[in-house]
């Protein structure tokens, strides 16, 4: 059942422009940014290779992919989770569901998983640059890995906290601002307060705990810190949907 | 008996904040009735058909629908269930194929039987030409058969239907009516309008509600009772003596109206159109005309929405 309702989702996500549109400005904008950083790689090649400890083609160019990566789907997730809730409730779709024999948690993790697989088609299509180096070097695996899990969990955080702006108000448009608020306000936590409170607040920034991933380092404290702030977003999200029920 | 009972609601109430939207309002539904449901705007017809389909929770009081309570097993209540609110739920990006098959899917029916459950669903609706056509470019009429045709594919026990013949045409408001009276068979409908002769014409039971409280709860049969007229409505050619009409057995009083017409007010039981024409024609009169009138639902609508606070409670 929750199938069905992730495959709706991918199905009318596909079928209007905006997914496509949203593919082709990602992957634009990865490939100057990807273009840049083999460029940049070859132009201090001879430099890194004269160095103690030589850092690789993993270190700069993948770990930079990744991490401009993580900075623009920042901004373009919140376009993609704004209508999930919000525009079903706008036109009154949203009966067909309540009506018919599904739970809150089932429609919560349907739409969440649609949204899930058109982010996995999106990580893909970047991962895929990092590894057309292939062609005419090596990469660290080991590394490469971590970043991807890291940029998916990144992203599978972000996409649990639009959802969740998504069904808190019937307008995708607010919706969309809303999370971009949010997730902004995520990133530049870790830059502002001093000293122990400072501490505890960049501690809840998402991206701080993304830093690692991109070294390579797989801290099971950070991939868990992920799965908490998804499950807390996707269970508010579920009570949501309930309060629509019950509230007047 | 308690097979039959399809729908139990049980002093529901519903607020919006202070406002009572549905006030203690407590009805049953059998297979093979159609309920109809009335009121004027904002009397809470649609918060109540949006509790028994579990879009919205009641403030206070139970609701069961084919034995299964709404709270303790929605899945259960609710497949059960066919809805057309009053805004039909359609994805305007889907085909209609693609948007049953979807429907389909969401109320369980087993991949095997869908293509038939929808090609049912189609015929039943006059949508068979238009599988293929985008919902987002099918007229008012077709969106409304769409959302009719999503409420009963998985054929449900209990359809129930907000407004299902707004914005169609005279025949498919004929056909609409032909349908309900099929689904009634098997099923038990339930359906508000405005409409009023549409209740008169398909439906076997009336409420009519107003201001959150139930004012009447009748069968049709027993609406058609309590209408019987005791009016005759006359016209003659010729002039007439009215004190020879009053005389006659059950008669009350006469009345000359501005357009020639008499009307003769009789006793219930007694009617005394036989005597009545027996004397005109005696007489001379020229009878013309010779109309039993009768109290319209409408009227009957009217009266009982119409009148203050006190009263409404007498009634119940």
């Amino acid at each position: 059942m929750i199938f069905t309702l992730a495959w709706r989702e991918i199905r009318s996500m596909f079928l209007s422009p905006l997914a496509w549109v949203i593919l082709g400005v990602v992957q634009a904008l990865m490939g100057w940014l990807f273009l840049n950083h083999v460029d940049n790689y070859m132009s201090i090649q001879s430099r890194l290779l004269s160095m103690q400890t030589p850092i690789g083609l993993t270190d700069i160019v993948v770990a930079s992919v990744f991490g401009n990566a993580a900075i623009i789907l920042l901004l373009v997730v919140p376009l993609i989770t704004m209508r999930l809730v919000s525009e079903e409730r706008r036109n009154r779709t949203l009966t067909l569901l309540y009506s018919a024999p599904l739970s809150m948690t089932e429609i919560i993790l349907g739409k969440y998983l649609g949204i899930l697989f058109f982010l996995l088609v999106v990580l893909f299509l970047v991962a895929l640059m990092p590894l057309s180096l292939l062609a005419g070097g090596s990469l660290d695996f080991g590394a490469f890995a971590s970043g991807f899990l890291g940029l998916a969990l990144l992203l599978a955080s972000f996409a649990a906290v639009g959802l969740f702006m998504s069904t808190l108000t019937q307008n995708p448009t607010i919706a969309a601002v809303s999370t971009f608020g949010m997730l902004l306000l995520s990133w530049v936590l870790d830059t502002g307060g001093q000293g122990a409170s400072g501490n505890v607040l960049a501690y809840f920034s998402l991206l701080n705990h993304y830093e690692p991933f991109l070294k390579g380092v797989f801290d099971s404290a950070d991939a868990v810190f992920y799965v908490l702030l998804i499950t807390t977003f996707l269970v508010l999200s579920t009570r949501r949907l309930d309060a629509d029920r019950l509230g007047g | 008996m308690s097979n039959n009972l399809l729908v139990e609601v049980d002093s529901v109430s519903r607020y919006f904040g202070d406002l009572a939207a549905v006030n203690d309002v407590s009805f049953t539904v059998n297979k093979g009735t159609v309920l109809g449901f009335l009121g004027p705007n904002g009397a809470g017809k649609t918060t109540t058909m949006q509790m028994i389909t579990g879009n919205l929770a009641p403030t206070s009081g139970r609701i069961k629908i084919a034995g299964y309570d709404l709270l303790d097993e929605p899945r259960a209540a609710k497949a059960c269930i066919g809805y057309l609110p009053e805004q039909p739920p359609l994805y305007l990006e889907y085909t209609v194929d693609e948007y049953l098959d979807f429907c389909a899917a969401l109320n369980r029916i087993p991949k095997k039987q869908r293509l038939g459950a929808r090609q049912q669903a189609k015929e039943r609706c006059g949508l068979t030409d238009a599988g293929r056509r985008l919902i987002g470019n099918l007229s008012k009429g077709y969106r409304q058969r769409v959302g009719i045709a999503q409420a009963i594919i998985h054929q449900p026990q209990v359809v129930i239907l907000d407004e299902p013949t707004a914005g169609l045409d005279p025949i498919q408001i004929r056909e609409i009516r032909t349908l309900v009276r099929e689904l009634s068979q098997e099923h038990a409908v339930i359906l508000s309008t405005h409409i009023l002769p549409e209740v008169q014409s398909s439906c076997d039971h009336v409420q009519i509600i107003d201001r959150g409280k139930l004012v009447l709860n009748d069968s049709i049969d027993g609406l058609t009772q309590r209408m019987q007229s005791s009016t005759l409505s006359l016209r003659f050619s010729n002039s007439v003596d009215t004190s020879r009409i009053e005389q006659l057995n059950g008669v009350r009083s006469t009345r000359l109206l501005d357009d020639g017409r008499y009307q003769v007010y009789y006793q219930a039981g007694q009617d005394p159109t036989d005597a009545l024409v027996k004397l005109a024609v005696d007489n001379h009169w020229g009878l013309r005309e010779l109309i039993p009138e009768k109290a319209s639902l409408e009227d009957m609508f009217l009266e009982l929405t119409k009148h203050d606070k006190t009263q409404a409670e007498a009634t119940i």
